[in-house]
């Protein structure tokens, strides 16, 4: 008789123990997606900050390029405004658009692609648009590790519990806002 | 190449080199316990002190690489630390990448040498370096070098340093054993033999066969241990170079780099025959030429962009 309870409490003390184990590893994965997640913020915020930096140096050397100027301007304001993804998302691939026009623009002026400053703003932002597309991945990463984690058996019991939701992948339509535009050039 | 399949890579990995730890260890102590008897003449006592002499030494070795082999190796590469203002493109790429991996931001160096090579060592990836030389900071263009970048913080990621350090110094424990035994044989060492006859009393012909098993282990276990070390060394390598692909999703980066790597003569000075393991590239010999061996530490630089090409669809 008490053999079988003794049993039955082992059993039932090794079960918490496993719930509690998943439990952790779940919540462990799920504050992995949310750094994840705040880590593309940070790099968006990254790029807003060098645009005016950008805008004013060029903007030295190439004043009556003002149309492109002022997108550029423009677009990152709309960025910084926007509300919800699918808003953001464009706002991001127009400016992003913008980016790439001064850029392209700069060939024309010897002298701005001459200026050092303005050289080691154009691989500060083509870095960060490179991290932003890392921190993307790292995102989509981290999601399908904890999706992964959660729906399979017998996790997905304890993640219907516990209310662990499936985390979004970050996708966009547009193919071009995916790759991150090539302003990198080759040393 | 599933994100999936690399996270539990990572969990493999770990899990792998405890095991091969215990197991070494295990084999390590039977090694020296068995050595101790003979030498012992049987005597219980003699072969756990042999044993246990072994194994301190094999300890505090490990804990000395562990916690010193990053440092030591540094300084013999003569590698200096850079801030980002000395390069700030280096640390953008690395920086990058970091993020692409979640990993914390590693100390980078410098080794002045146009020789193109890299390494990473450290701990764990919070006490990570990345060291390359100028030569190839220099030869490299951003995608190359992210490609390496990855290959290095990969060997960090899947915890290989660790794991190198703890097997090179575990190997180099067991050599040295059965090297002592080995001579010892030679010197005679018969002292104690008759002793232990006189205290066990008879137990001639099993004492015999211990010995001749211990002098077969002593000759043989260097031997494999080698293999066994190169063949997991490669193996790495392989991981580090699809991990790098993983972080840069861009295999031609990396596949560019390694074939201008494998076509630069140049021999890096600094790089001997301990720390050879460590680069990206076998710093010493020109290493694609070689057919393949079972003591190479590096697999043909040919099969690992194949490798890597195959993952261009």
């Amino acid at each position: 008789m008490t053999i079988a309870v003794l049993i039955i409490l082992g059993v039932i003390v090794l079960m918490i123990l496993a719930i509690i184990g998943v439990y952790n590893s779940l919540v462990q994965k799920r504050i992995r997606c949310q750094e994840a997640w705040s880590q593309i913020d940070v790099q968006l915020k990254r790029r807003y900050d060098l645009i005016p930096n950008l805008v004013e140096t060029v903007k030295g050397y190439a004043a009556h390029e003002k149309e492109t100027l002022e997108r550029v301007i423009q677009a990152r304001n709309q960025a910084i405004a926007a509300q919800g993804v699918r808003q953001q998302a464009e706002a991001e691939n127009m400016l992003t658009g913008a980016l790439r026009q001064l850029f392209a623009l700069s060939e024309a002026y010897p002298n701005l692609k001459a200026n050092e400053n303005f050289l080691a703003l154009q691989e500060e932002l083509s870095s960060t648009e490179n991290r932003i597309s890392f921190a993307r991945q790292h995102y989509n990463d981290s999601a399908a590790v904890y999706n992964t984690a959660a729906q399979s058996f017998p996790n997905n019991v304890i993640a219907g519990m516990f209310g662990f939701q499936r985390q979004d992948y970050f996708e966009l339509e547009d193919t071009a806002m995916r790759q991150a535009p090539k302003v990198s050039f080759n040393r | 190449m599933a994100v999936e399949t690399f996270y539990t890579q990572i969990a493999r990995n770990k899990r792998n080199t405890w095991l091969l730890i215990i197991a070494f260890a295990v084999f390590f102590i039977a090694l020296g316990l068995l050595i101790g008897h003979v030498w012992g003449g049987g005597e219980v006592r003699f072969s756990i002190a042999t044993a246990a002499a072994a194994g301190g030494i094999a300890f505090i070795l490990t804990l000395a690489s562990y916690y010193g082999g990053g440092s030591v190796l540094l300084g013999l590469s003569q590698a200096k630390e850079i801030t980002k203002a000395d390069d700030p493109q280096l640390f953008n790429v690395v920086e990058e990448l970091t993020i692409a991996g979640g990993l914390p931001m590693p100390r980078i160096f410098l080794i002045n040498d146009t020789a193109m090579n890299a390494f990473a060592t450290g701990r764990n990836p919070k006490h990570a370096c990345v060291a390359i030389t100028t030569g190839l900071r220099e030869k490299l263009t951003r995608d190359e070098l992210q490609g390496v970048l990855g290959h290095e913080l990969s060997h960090v990621r899947h915890y290989d340093i660790l794991f190198a350090t703890l097997i090179a110094v575990m190997v180099g424990v067991l050599v040295m054993l059965c090297d002592i035994f080995l001579r010892s044989l030679w010197w005679g060492g018969g002292g104690r033999r008759s002793r232990g006859r006189d205290s066990r009393g008879g137990g001639g012909g099993a004492m015999a066969i211990m010995a001749i098993i211990a002098l077969v282990l002593a000759i043989i276990s260097p031997i494999l241990a080698r293999i066994i070390q190169m063949a997991i060394s490669r193996q790495r390598e392989y991981l580090a170079d699809a991990g790098s692909v993983e972080l840069t999703r861009n295999p031609e980066g990396l596949a560019h780099a390694l074939a201008k790597l494998a076509d630069d003569p140049e021999v890096l000075e600094v790089a001997n025959r301990a720390t050879a393991p460590l680069y990206i590239i076998h710093p010493i010999k020109k290493f694609e030429e070689r057919s393949e061996s079972i003591f190479d530490t590096h697999p043909p630089v040919r099969d690992r962009i194949e490798r890597l090409m195959a993952l261009v669809r």
